[in-house]
């Protein structure tokens, strides 16, 4: 039992439970701030897997403007205060047990076919440093980076479209 | 370090716990939340996997689904305000104007 499994289960405990948290959640802004905890978890995941800035940027990205985002849409939408019925009766059970024939599925190849794998080995001392990665953005892999561009370029306008209000007369 | 088994498991418990969310909610937005998930559990098998292989392919990827999904988070709540605006809902159980 070293530090590192310790550290690995506390982690992915708290992700599983507050992903769990966020999807029966009633109210929307709880379900949000469950998921905020979920990405800061997963984002101290990736220090431990040696991505020090994918990290920063789930924070900065995910967590701080994505999420944000929702929170502003969901008190805009006044959403959190919608009523929800109960016509789904028998989809909600058959969803839970599917999803556990998923899961058993999933640990059954796990633990067969991966089962005996060593520990992963320490990396290089600055792997996954910025400098890095920023290197390989920029010339490895420079035309995803400017379709991106793109990409940001196309939601900016087709946000701004979607949510113009008509003009009358 | 742990095996990257268990980062796997992980990354599938996560996936599927998204998966349930998607079908079990019927607000839009926890429906785009569950998406999310999803989304952050591939993050996490792409950046074990760029650990296991001591490569930084896998962290440029995560990279570039943080970005897309960014974009598509804005798109897709900007069409919940649009659709909020005309149905006054976003339950999706209601949104079937095109129900034959």
């Amino acid at each position: 039992m070293n530090l590192n499994l310790i550290l690995f289960l506390f982690l992915a405990l708290v992700a599983v439970v507050t992903a769990v948290l966020m999807l029966i959640n009633r109210n929307a802004v709880y379900a949000a701030l469950f998921l905020i905890l979920n990405f800061s978890s997963i984002a101290v995941l990736y220090l431990v897997l040696g991505a020090p800035f994918i990290a920063f940027s789930q924070v900065t990205v995910y967590a701080g403007a994505i999420m944000i985002l929702f929170l502003f849409v969901i008190m805009l939408l006044g959403a959190e205060k919608l009523p929800t019925g109960g016509n789904l009766r028998w989809q909600r059970p058959a969803v839970i047990i599917l999803a556990a024939v998923v899961l058993m599925e999933t640990a059954a190849v796990l633990l067969t076919k991966g089962g005996s794998q060593p520990p992963l080995q320490t990396p290089a001392a600055n792997f996954g440093n910025p400098v890095d990665v920023g290197m390989a953005l920029f010339t490895q892999y420079s035309l995803p980076f400017e379709v991106t561009s793109v990409i940001l370029l196309v939601a900016l306008i087709g946000a701004i479209v979607l949510t113009k209000k008509e003009k009358r007369g | 370090m742990v095996p990257i088994t268990y980062y796997l498991g992980l990354s599938a418990v996560l996936f599927v716990l998204g998966i349930v969310g998607v079908l079990i909610r019927r607000n839009a937005i926890v429906i785009f939340m569950s998406l999310e998930l999803m989304f952050n559990s591939a993050n996490l098998a792409f950046v074990a996997f760029a650990r296991y292989y001591q490569t930084l392919n896998g962290q440029l990827f995560v990279f570039f689904v943080m970005t897309v999904a960014a974009a598509e988070v804005a798109v897709g709540l900007a069409l919940m305000v649009a659709i909020f605006r005309s149905k006054q809902t976003i339950d999706v159980d209601q949104l079937n104007s095109l129900k034959g």
